[in-house]
């Protein structure tokens, strides 16, 4: 490369002269690295993966499972191929392999699972040069490549396991029993030709007692983890406060246009993967906007185009399309929001 | 920074937007009242320890020197005149490193120390008000200049600007407002603290001299609300005057920056490439309020300040330290390196420089030496950005560093210029708060020197 880098690496590299160090100004550094930042996010994940194994028992952990391995075998290998230094260690596809599990139909066969965790990190982030170069949220790569692929194993869903009336003394294993018994999502409920079956009351809603993707559905593990990372300042209020708030506001006004057509704002945002993608899947680090401004108009279009989707158009959930469209949007948003220099000329 | 707004409106402090909130790591020396040092055997002077143009020397070789003997005349109108900090002989001609990371022309003088017993005076006088002093009303603007140009006073927060030239505004400039910056935003520097707590009568007698220099009709003493004893020495001493107040500003990096304080007390913006003057405002350091007190009412030159010695060090403190002292020394008065010291800057952690070699001399400038620990001394790799937009939330210029690194990167100083690289302060927010590691003001740094030769070559 130029000279240039040259310069600034050989002025960069901290060395030992004699006894001291000597690096470039400023000399402390935040602790929140890319490594702490994505460890970050995958312990704001935990609650929801409990919330998995209440509901979804053994399929909880087959789906990790398989995704884990698929995905970081698939990092491992392109790194090798081009030559590259090991980035497993960033634990970014440990992240990208637990939000497309989490994002997935419970009872989804293995192979699927391990074609949609290659193509998330192989299309979605390795052939753009690696993490921080793709444009576009690898694991909702991974996942749209499933929905095109297999459109009947991705939207067949089954029940969570009754909590209640748990008979552990039976001999049947719990896994076996949950997939017996198949289920309309609650988003799918409200879509014409879909007999609903009897919707899942607003406990059930919020502890995620109801059919759905495996970490979509326990609103209050999500929001724990939620909570987590906004504490952790990990992610900011502009995304998730601007996603749910636009689709709140523009459910509320189709609500209140048409009540008989359209479900109460409420219900959405408690069922289908709203909040999970409000907090984290848009909130992806590396393919939103750079400022504040571009990240609240991101939030609210990823808001807006959900509710597009799930009131009009076929598909019963739309938050994987509205990421990734908000998603290629993401450099021009970032373009016109270029902040003004404080006494400068605003310049897009 | 909704909760930080808040909080400002409900407590009446002031903040700016963006910035960052390092560990203050004060109090390892902020209890430490000021002392004097013995002067060390050798001092090393440097010529050019302000921004301008260098000092040329008057004395030679084998000289006698006293303190306060000027020993460099300024070298044009932006410069300062140099003086001896020391009694002794005045040896051969070198160089040496100064914090800007430059090598420049130093006298060096070996001390005779039967003028050691005179510092504690100096430092008496230095935080108090002569006795004989005239009321402020009665000194001519002219006179106040004057005497600060004489007396070489640059400024000391780390700045270096010859003081005078600051002073000397054109007549058809208007300054309605001058602050004091007793802010000390950097980590683990408390020297100007020290001084505002011990030695408020001399920084507020200084302070009431430079508004009068540049006939400013309002005076704001700024100080951050990690410092209560501080806020309270100013504002029982600045009673005294109507026309100054001490403002209360939120603990928050980089408070002390011109412009962040400008922001911050009056919510005016300096235009991007303009200076504090295009809005009416002047902004002074506490150190150089206190210089400039002695410099007008005692006739004193500046020859020593206050240096906080601090971090891993056996026992932190603030020094009335001789200019030109070495800053090894002056670590081995702060008892010396603790086994843990990995790294020493000259300044704060923020901005200051890293010392290859610690024969450095402290300078006019010099607020504090800061030593890091071998845990607080990390090398980063540089990994690739992962657009965070970190850097875009925190600059306090509102500036997007990350674009603009990556433009200097692939030389393409024009599109870095379309981003506003110039107007950056090297703050370094940007750079602390990369999780990717990345040296994003060394980028720009380097591309302000590309975008100085590019300006020199087309002229
Ligand atoms: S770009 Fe300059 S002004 Fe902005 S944070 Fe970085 S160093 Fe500070
Ligand atoms: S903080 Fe670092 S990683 Fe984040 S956008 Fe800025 S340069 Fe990129």
């Amino acid at each position: 490369m130029s000279e240039t880098n040259e310069e600034v690496k050989s002025e960069k590299k901290s060395q030992q002269t004699g006894e001291l160090y000597v690096s470039p100004s400023p000399h402390l550094s935040d602790p929140a690295t890319t490594r702490r930042l994505m460890l970050d996010v995958i312990i704001a994940l935990m609650p929801t993966f409990i919330a998995a194994l209440i509901f979804f028992r053994a399929n909880a952990i087959r789906l990790v499972v398989i995704c884990l391995v698929s995905c970081l075998i698939t990092e491992y290998v392109f790194n090798k191929i081009r030559k590259k230094p090991n980035s497993l260690t960033d634990f970014s596809a440990v992240v990208t392999a637990l939000i497309l599990a989490f994002t997935l139909p419970p009872n989804l066969p293995g192979f699927a699972a391990a074609i949609g965790s290659v193509v998330a990190i192989a299309i979605g982030k390795m052939i753009f040069g690696g993490l921080g170069h793709n444009i576009f949220n690898p694991a909702m790569v991974g996942r749209a490549f499933l929905m095109a692929a297999f459109p009947v194993l991705m939207t067949t869903w089954i029940a969570p396991a009754d909590i209640h009336h748990n008979d552990i003394s039976s001999g049947k294993s719990q896994a076996d029993k949950v997939a017996a018994v198949s289920q309309a999502t609650p988003l799918a409920m409200l879509k014409p030709g879909k007999p609903g079956r009897k919707m899942p009351n607003a406990f059930d809603l919020f502890i995620g007692k109801t059919s759905g993707s495996l970490g979509e559905t326990s609103v209050l593990a999500l929001l724990i983890g939620a909570i987590y990372l906004l504490a952790r300042k990990t992610i900011d209020i502009s995304i998730p406060f601007g996603m749910l708030g636009a689709a709140v506001l523009f459910g509320g006004i189709a609500y209140l246009a048409a009540p008989g057509k359209f479900a109460n704002p409420m219900f959405h945002l408690g069922a289908g993967g709203l909040i999970f993608g409000a907090f984290f899947i848009a909130t992806d680090l590396v393919t939103t906007p750079l400022s504040v401004k571009g990240r609240w108009i991101f939030g609210a279009g990823c808001g807006i185009l959900t509710m597009v989707i799930r009131q009009f158009g076929t598909y019963p959930e739309g938050v994987m399309f509205s990421v990734l469209m908000m998603n290629g949007l993401a450099p021009l948003i970032s373009r016109w929001t270029t902040p003004t220099p404080l006494g400068g000329h605003a310049r897009g | 920074m909704i909760a930080e707004k808040i909080k400002a409106s409900l407590t009446g402090k002031k903040v700016f937007e963006r910035g960052v909130h390092p560990d203050d790591f004060k109090s390892a020396s902020s209890e430490v009242p000021i002392s004097v040092i013995t002067p060390p055997d050798h001092i090393l002077i440097p010529l050019q320890q302000h921004i301008g143009a260098p000092a040329q020397p008057i004395v030679k070789v084998r000289d006698e020197v006293e303190i306060g003997t000027k020993i460099a005349e300024p070298g044009g109108f932006v410069s300062a005149a140099i003086y001896s900090s020391v009694k002794g002989k005045v040896a051969a001609a070198t160089t040496t490193l100064v914090a800007s990371g430059q090598r420049v022309a130093a006298m060096p003088i070996n001390v005779d120390h039967s003028a050691d017993g005179q510092m504690e005076t100096l430092l008496r006088e230095y935080l108090s008000v002569d006795d004989n002093a005239r009321d402020v009303e009665q000194i001519e603007p002219d006179e106040i200049v004057n005497a600060v140009a004489d007396a070489g006073i640059v400024g000391m927060g780390g700045a270096t600007f010859p003081t005078h030239v600051k002073l000397k505004v054109k007549p058809d400039t208007h300054i309605d407002t001058f602050i004091l910056n007793g802010c000390e935003c950097e980590p683990f520097l408390t020297a100007d603290d020290r001084l505002m707590r011990e030695g408020s009568q001399a920084v507020v007698r200084g302070f009431a001299l430079a508004m009068r220099a540049v006939n400013a009709k309002r005076g704001i003493i700024a100080i951050e609300d990690n410092k209560p004893q501080a806020i309270e020495a100013m504002r029982q001493t600045s009673a005294q005057f109507a026309n100054m107040e001490v403002v209360v500003c939120m603990t928050k990096y980089p408070m002390g920056g011109e412009r962040q304080l400008i922001w911050t007390t009056l919510r005016r913006a300096v235009p991007t490439g303009g200076l504090p003057l295009d809005v009416g405002v002047i902004v002074m350091n506490v150190g150089t309020s206190a210089a400039l007190a002695n410099a007008v009412d005692r006739k004193r030159p500046l020859t020593h300040r206050i240096v906080t010695v601090t971090g891993a060090v056996k026992q932190s403190g603030n020094f009335f330290v001789p200019i030109g002292t070495p800053i090894s020394y002056l670590i081995e008065q702060a008892g010396g390196l603790r086994e843990d010291a990995a790294e020493v800057i000259m300044g704060g952690p923020m901005m200051g420089v890293s010392m290859p070699d610690l024969t450095v001399p402290a300078i006019k400038g010099t607020s504090g030496i800061t030593v890091l620990s071998k845990s607080q001394v990390k090398a980063r790799e540089e990994a690739s950005c992962i657009r965070c937009g970190r850097c875009v939330d925190h600059c306090p210029l509102h500036l997007m560093p990350t674009k603009i690194a990556h433009a200097v990167k692939f030389r393409d100083i024009e599109l870095a210029q379309h981003y506003d690289m110039t107007a950056c302060i090297e703050c370094g927010c940007c750079s602390y708060v990369c999780p990717a590691g990345i040296p994003l003001v060394q980028y720009i740094k380097s591309g302000k020197a590309m975008f100085m030769r590019m300006k020199k070559f087309n002229n």
